[in-house]
């Protein structure tokens, strides 16, 4: 606990240091003591509060319908073979497409509103996660598949009790990665027709010229990105079995 | 129940290996080798075969092909008159490396033989005594990475009894064990034996685990795998062959079969 305090006040004292012997002014490089002023003024107004909830919301909607399309087309993608090499070749083509290319197609579809940040972020997740879960199920231990046939397992045990628990650790992993890109990019996604959400409130103070609300933003992204990180590492400690060192 | 006849059973794999092993090599690179050479065995309802051979001769796939995980080329397995097509929770395959399934609890792997069982009370007897049996007691709550090597191979058999199959196979269940828990487990298994009397295959390359163990011995030769000798043993436990000179000679015997003159 005193490691990362004394580094977090270092990296307080340089900025402090250099916003005061930049030479630049207080507009265009504030000091911290500024941006805290600012932050306060953000949080008394409630908009602060009212922009986080907004990102919060368009992630968890396009992170949670990645996760219900992702994983069981990630199952049938690493256990069928015919899909795999049906659909492979399609998912690795549109992979690498960033998700800010597809801004002008999802303008265009969803209109202006929370659709098309949400369409961005559920793309965002849904590849890594496709990709991660095909990878799981694809190389789970065959020797658990020969004691499901040995038991006499129907296909629905053979999910819920084999391949669901075998892939689970590293899926987690996947998920928590994932998290992590979609909040990269609803900041990119609220700088267009949205007017609400931390991306926005960055934007908009751009415009007003105010740097310290441009920071206060970007500490909020930060902040909460070490808060959903820290809570999809706790989805791991969920169930013992999962701490398996296997 | 639990009587086992192979007949005539063959199996090739295709060579993977990119070149010869040497001129005397007969396996071309590509071609199909043949691992099983019309195998013909029997085993007799409740005895304990233990199945003896170099490494690579073929006996984990005569267990494989046994077990109904693979099948056979040519010829069949008939288990109580009924022909092997598959796995089935009447012949149980107990694996060489850990088959249990890390993410359940001792209790709930035990559990998976016992599925069939509709009354909830029953079904928990069964779990409990098949724990018991293998002296798990107090583990059942454990998952396998929590217990020692000896300790899953137990947990295993507990879940392969609780099924109550015919016929128990086992592929070196010894393996990777450590010098006190093999021996300990060598005899709880001959123990087990002794009271179930279940048809039980054990594939080792350990010639005394085969001459403590086995009520039939039997040999398998290299390339193709042909039988080289079955023998049924009629000697009480528990066994010492330093003790027993007939034993001890079969000792020497087994020793010689497998390219070694000078057993210790």
């Amino acid at each position: 606990m005193v490691l990362p305090l004394l580094a977090l006040t270092v990296v307080l004292l340089i900025w402090e240091l250099t916003a005061r012997h930049s030479g630049w002014s207080e507009q265009v490089f504030p000091s911290p003591s500024k941006v805290m002023r600012g932050m306060s003024e953000l949080i008394a107004s409630g908009a602060l509060l009212q922009h986080s909830i907004a990102s919060l919301f368009r992630v968890t909607a396009g992170f949670y319908l990645a996760v219900i399309f992702a994983i069981p087309l990630g199952i049938l993608l690493g256990r069928v073979e015919t899909f795999s090499l049906m659909l492979n070749p399609v998912i690795q083509f549109l992979r690498p497409i960033s998700p800010l290319a597809w801004i002008p197609l999802a303008v265009l579809w969803f209109g202006i509103g929370d659709k098309p940040a949400v369409f961005l972020i559920f793309l965002a997740c849904f590849f890594p996660l496709v990709v991660a879960t095909a990878i799981a199920a694809r190389s789970i231990n065959p020797i658990f598949f020969q004691v499901a046939a040995n038991f006499k397992f129907n296909r629905w045990e053979t999910i819920t009790r084999i391949i669901l628990p075998a892939i689970m650790l590293n899926v987690l992993t996947a998920l928590r990665l994932t998290v992590g890109i979609g909040w990269l990019v609803v900041v990119a996604a609220e700088m267009l027709a949205v007017r609400s959400g931390l991306g926005y409130l960055i934007l908009d103070s751009r415009n007003a010229l105010r740097m310290d609300y441009v920071m206060v933003g970007m500490m909020m992204i930060g902040l909460i990105g070490i808060v959903l990180d820290y809570l999809m590492q706790q989805l791991a400690h969920l169930h013992p079995s999962l701490l398996r060192t296997q | 129940m639990g009587h086992i006849l192979i007949q005539d059973v063959c199996k090739s794999y295709p060579n993977r290996r990119l070149e010869r092993r040497g001129p005397r090599d007969p396996y071309l690179p590509g071609q199909m080798m043949q691992v099983l050479d019309h195998i013909h065995l029997e085993f007799l309802e409740g005895e304990m075969v233990c199945l003896l051979g170099p490494s690579g001769c073929g006996k984990s796939t005569l267990l494989r092909i046994i077990a109904g995980f693979d099948r056979p080329l040519s010829g069949e397995v008939i288990i109580d008159g009924k022909k092997v097509v598959g796995p089935s929770p009447n012949h149980i395959f107990v694996f060489q490396h850990s088959g249990l399934l890390p993410w359940m609890t001792v209790w709930q792997n035990v559990e998976l033989g016992v599925r069939n069982v509709k009354d909830i009370q029953t079904r928990r007897e069964k779990i409990q005594e098949n724990i018991d049996l293998v002296e798990l007691t107090d583990f059942e709550q454990h998952y396998p990475h929590q217990l020692s090597g000896g300790m899953q191979r137990r947990a295993e058999l507990a879940r392969a009894l609780a099924a109550n199959p015919d016929v128990l196979i086992m592929d070196e269940p010894f393996n990777g064990l450590d010098f006190l828990s093999h021996m300990k487990i060598r005899e709880e298994i001959v123990n087990m034996h002794e009271l179930l009397r279940k048809t039980t295959l054990v594939v080792t390359h350990d010639i005394d685990d085969a001459l403590l163990m086995g009520d039939r011995i039997v040999v398998m030769g290299n390339k193709p795998t042909q039988v080289k000798l079955n023998r049924q043993l009629d000697f009480p436990h528990p066994r010492d062959p330093k003790k027993n000179a007939a034993l001890s000679d079969l000792r020497d015997e087994l020793f010689l079969m497998l390219g070694v003159s000078y057993a210790v």
